[in-house]
């Protein structure tokens, strides 16, 4: 957070410089790509754009100044592309000529400390997730939860909600999830980069949700995937859309994925909450890319399209190291046909030539 | 000008640098002035949106809702003035021990290192603060002290049926770790301040309550605290100047819910932490800014307001 307040300071800093000297910007500058927005992503694009130039490509160059700021900075196209965690409303990517497409996909996960028990064994619906950070569930031995979890030995202390104190994409993703499933929480908190939680405690960070679960006895958050894969951290097992208990597991992400119904999604921004399948993790989402319709510098969007479609092709090995999830390969095509709708000046952007 | 006519010694002409130099201290007092007014100015501009929508139903309002747009100010002004002043009572007593201890009772070698000690306190980053607050505090809170708070002071009758004091969940997170890292913070400011003051105290005074067969306590009470009772009261003010304000340190450790509080160890948010939190994401031109912007302006008043109570206690200690 006070990083991101910072990289702000730098990125006005440098953009002020930018401006103070109109002279002969260096030969790399020029061929750099430049992007902004959504903290989350910004391990995988970061290095995805260091294979990349490795391999030949263009440098990139990436801010994670949150998802608020890439939309903001690419409407006002002072980069080359925008990120956001939340998928820009159709009416909006009009009115501002843009075009949004998912590169990556990300997991959200619940973590638990409840002592004498396996965090892994516990099993919740996405129903009572939602009646626990309303706070009408507050003992880990409810009956409503014991019914679920018969085999284990459920101790007697409160549950403690935690969230992330911070606006943040991760809680857009989670709270959506909770309002699909729970009208209860839907009613009474409802879903967005930050709403009004009505118990538990806030923390800044993934690592200050982590942090506070391990620190209080009985509690309960929610981190994305990748950074409880690092630290090893266990998770528990929710239902997904055909009612099935599963466990966070990467393949269950991807058959998320694959179970969303693209065809109908607008602008590419398909949900793959609650999806059914045998292993569909449910709080699955993509994040995603936004690039003008009508780009000053066609050259320069050309360069994002060939840096993402570099990445769609080659980037699987990296994804798996960072834990994100690549998209299905039918996704990706879908994802290159909508690029084969830019164009400037009646030439085609996509395929490059 | 009154030019010495003593043509020997040359005329006396006012150099430009004279006057330069005078130019740039009125612009240098200038600035300090410009910037804090341009602040709050700006401040109040960017906050317009909240006050013009919400009037001044945004100070006392008590729902803060980012999902249906309806915010209100008073879980934050709560949060951030119990957390300063449970700070302050906490500090005050041990930080005007210290000073009477440094200026009194401790042996003369001591002094020096001790006060330095004190005054490093100061120097210790406040991120770092909060971390051992969240990391080492927090877990000694809710394992120990709050299940004892919460079993020994059963007994006081809640609040209507909305404040328990202290009947709160051990979470270790809330208002009451945030006044206790505060609370450590703003120590060493009390104590270097409330030392200058003591020591101000005309030696000539404590030399007759002494002579007169005065005890410590009875010096301290019936002569040292009258002579200075007014400055003594601007350093707890200054104290609790710098704990509205604090921002990293309180982050971590006051749990970060911005609703009303039930009881003294529920989690909370101060104005400044929820800046913070949440001024990253904010996107110019929307209500969810102009809502920071305008809560920094209620800070920067509370602040101010602090400050000139304390300045004004200060000098009429000077002038008497």
């Amino acid at each position: 957070m006070l990083i991101q307040l910072a990289r702000r300071l730098v990125t006005a800093l440098a953009a002020a410089v930018l401006v103070a000297t109109p002279a002969f910007p260096p030969q790399a500058w020029a061929q750099d790509i430049t992007g902004a927005g959504a903290t989350f992503p910004a391990p995988i694009y970061s290095s995805w754009g260091e294979d990349y130039a490795k391999a030949g490509g263009s440098r990139l160059n990436y801010q994670a100044l949150g998802s608020g700021a890439g939309v903001t900075q690419i409407i006002n196209r002072t980069v080359d592309f925008g990120a956001s965690d939340s998928p820009v409303a159709p009416e909006r990517l009009e009115k501002e000529q843009l075009l949004q497409f998912p590169a990556v996909i990300g997991a959200v996960v619940v973590i638990v400390n409840v002592p004498g028990v396996d965090g892994t064994k516990i099993r919740l619906t996405g129903d009572l997730l939602g009646e626990i950070y309303v706070g009408r569930v507050r003992l880990w031995n409810d009956p409503k939860i014991t019914m679920l979890n018969p085999t284990l030995k459920l101790p007697s202390i409160p549950i403690s909600p935690a969230y992330r104190a911070d606006s943040s994409g991760t809680t857009s993703i989670f709270t959506k999830y909770l309002s699909s499933v729970s009208p209860l929480f839907k009613e009474r908190t409802g879903a967005g980069n930050s709403v009004a939680w009505r118990t538990g405690l806030g923390a800044p960070g993934n690592a200050g949700v982590a942090a506070a679960v391990k620190n209080i006895k009985g509690g309960i958050g929610y981190v994305e995937f990748a950074y409880a894969a690092e630290n090893g951290m266990q998770a528990l097992q929710l239902a997904n859309g055909f009612g099935k208990f599963v466990t966070p597991t990467v393949p269950g992400f991807l058959e998320a994925a694959e179970q969303a119904d693209w065809d109908n999604a607008r602008n590419m921004a398909a949900t793959m909450l609650n999806m059914p399948g045998d292993n569909s993790w449910p709080i699955v989402s993509a994040t995603y890319i936004l690039v003008p319709r009508n780009p000053k510098d066609p050259a320069r969007t050309r360069s994002v399209l060939k840096y993402v479609d570099w990445a769609f092709r080659n980037g699987a090995p990296t994804a798996d190291r960072l834990h994100y999830i690549m998209l299905p390969t039918a996704v990706q095509d879908r994802v290159r046909a909508q690029w084969a709708t830019l164009a400037s000046a009646g030439k085609p952007l996509w395929p490059p030539t | 000008m009154n030019t010495p006519a003593t043509p020997a010694i040359g005329t006396r002409k006012i150099h430009p640098a004279d006057t330069t130099f005078r130019l740039s201290l009125h612009a240098a007092g200038a600035i300090v002035v410009i910037v804090l007014l341009s602040i709050l100015t700006i401040m109040f501009i960017g906050g317009k949106l909240a006050f013009d929508t919400f009037g001044l139903g945004f100070i006392w309002g008590t729902e803060w809702n980012p999902v249906t747009q309806v915010y209100g100010a008073l879980p934050a002004i709560t949060g951030t003035l119990v957390t300063a002043i449970l700070a302050l009572c906490i500090a005050w007593p041990i930080g005007f021990g210290i000073a009477f201890f440094l200026t009194e009772t401790c042996p003369e070698k001591l002094r020096t290192p001790l006060g330095v000690a004190i005054e490093l306190l100061a120097a210790v980053p406040s991120i770092v603060y909060g971390m051992w607050g969240f990391f080492v505090l927090a877990p000694f809170m809710s394992e120990y002290v709050q299940p004892w708070l919460t079993n020994t002071f059963l007994w006081i009758p809640p609040i209507g049926d909305s404040f328990f004091w202290f009947t709160a969940p051990p979470i270790g997170v809330g208002m009451l770790t945030a006044a206790l890292i505060l609370a450590v913070m703003i120590l060493p400011f009390i104590a270097a301040t409330t030392r200058d003051v003591l020591l101000s105290t005309p030696q000539l005074l404590k030399d007759g309550a002494y002579a007169m067969g005065a005890t410590r306590w009875e010096a301290l009470t019936g002569v040292v605290i009258p002579a200075v009772r007014g400055s003594l009261f601007g350093a707890v003010f200054l104290g609790l100047g710098r704990a509205l304000g604090e921002t990293m340190a309180v982050v971590f450790v006051i749990g970060n819910a911005i609703r009303m509080p039930d009881s003294l160890m529920a989690p909370s948010a101060t104005i400044a932490s929820v800046v913070a939190n949440n001024f990253p994401e904010a996107e110019p031109g929307t209500l969810d800014l102009a809502v920071l912007l305008a809560l920094g302006f209620i800070l920067f008043v509370v602040s101010f307001g602090v400050l000139a109570v304390a300045r004004l206690l200060l000098r009429q200690e000077r002038m008497s």
